[in-house]
């Protein structure tokens, strides 16, 4: 990246700026692929972007920096994501 | 316009400070999908000043500049004259501020850069708190809403700031919710098109300053519009048109939802429901809005 040689404090664009937010977590989003009716309602409405949008227009859930809202789950039509709690099922 | 449509580019980077079932970040999104890359962003002191996280590292991916809290107006004006005089006028100025840095400490800026017609979008997005200093009451707090410094809850009404905003006679201003993506788009992308001062305010419901749980935040944004607490318009050459379930409520054609069905949700209201119903605040509040509508239709329709 290109860096800018400028008196003031300058911060430059990271992905996960503040470390793996994915281990702030209590319940994690599981994604029932075959239930998908690809609205995207969860990729449009999640605070974090980090429901990704495919080509093919299904999704993924990037688990590394979901902070585990559950506004996915929520907004949910058909009910195919579905939150568990962090270490319930080990 | 459905979801399906909204561009899939990303200037909002995964990994920020922001909390989980923020609205900020999800109007954000939006935001940067509407105008693109090509933006300057203000932000004064508000939520955003934090959810950009720590230095040396950021998660806008646009640039960003920070400001005092009263000058997110002013310094949108200036950087808005620098572009100009270099000639880069197809860079959108954008100002976002919170509802505190728009109703209370940031409204003589704002008025004045509307006032000077300055080439620019300010964005409020509202919490109806100052939830980035830990839940004080603003201008926009509702009647008997609890806060830090409410503590038996506020004795004063909202102030209307859309209205204040049309006094200044600009060529577009707007009222929007996160929990509308494609109308905000809409509002955003029209508001990019026009010269001259565009104002867009943001119903944006806060998870831990309303205490509600923080997968309700689109929930609490569609209750709000459908109980009438917050109306969707967009003023346009003097003239107000309602949108969405808005227009519905200000035709008549539908009944709006008891206010009560709304705060019931939220923790800020729970003194008027524990230990015994408060009636009398209830019907005030319910009052009120009632009185709001007349109003809009005695003035809109």
């Amino acid at each position: 990246m290109k860096k800018y040689d400028v008196r003031t404090t300058i911060s430059y664009p990271t992905k996960g700026a503040m470390g793996k937010t994915g281990n702030w977590r209590v319940f994690t989003p599981i994604l029932d692929k075959k239930k998908c009716v690809k609205c995207l309602r969860c990729w449009i409405y999640c605070p974090e972007a980090t429901v990704i949008r495919n080509k093919d227009d299904t999704v993924d859930i990037d688990y590394e920096y979901c902070k585990g809202c559950g506004i996915c789950a929520d907004v949910c039509k058909v009910k195919a994501i579905v939150m568990e709690r962090v270490g319930e099922k080990e | 316009m459905a979801i399906k449509d909204l561009p899939r580019e990303e200037c909002y980077l995964p990994g920020s400070a922001a909390c989980p079932g923020c609205p900020a970040t999800m109007a954000m999104r939006i935001v940067f999908k509407a105008i693109g890359k090509k933006m300057v962003m203000i932000v004064p002191a508000c939520c955003t000043a934090v959810i950009e996280s720590i230095h040396p590292k950021t998660s806008f991916n646009i640039p960003t500049m920070n400001i005092a809290f009263e000058a997110a107006a002013a310094g949108a004006s200036g950087v808005e004259a620098g572009l100009r005089k270099q000639g880069r006028e197809d860079i959108t100025v954008v100002a976002w501020a919170g509802d505190g840095g728009t109703y209370d400490i940031g409204i003589q800026a704002l008025s004045g850069a509307l006032e000077r017609n300055t080439n620019f979008i300010y964005i409020c997005y509202n919490n109806q708190i100052y939830s980035n200093t830990g839940i004080q009451r603003s201008g926009a707090t509702p009647y008997a809403a609890w806060t830090t410094t409410t503590v038996r809850g506020k004795t004063e009404f909202r102030k209307e700031m859309g209205e204040i905003i049309q006094a200044h006679h600009i060529p577009y201003a707007a009222q929007a919710c996160v929990a509308y993506p494609e109308d905000l788009y809409k509002k955003v992308k029209k508001a990019k098109s026009i010269k001259g001062p565009k104002y867009i305010e943001i119903m944006a419901p806060c998870p831990p300053g309303w205490r509600f749980g923080m997968e309700k935040t689109v929930e609490m944004g569609t209750m709000a519009v459908e109980t009438g607490a917050w109306a969707l318009y967009e003023y346009e050459n003097e003239k107000v048109t309602f949108n969405g379930k808005s227009k519905l409520i200000l035709d008549g054609k539908i009944e709006r939802k008891s206010i009560e069905d709304w705060i019931k949700y939220q923790g800020r209201f729970r003194h008027l429901f524990i230990p015994k119903k408060d009636v009398k605040r209830l019907k005030e509040i319910e009052e009120h809005v009632d009185k709001i509508w007349e109003r809009y239709r005695a003035c809109y329709l």
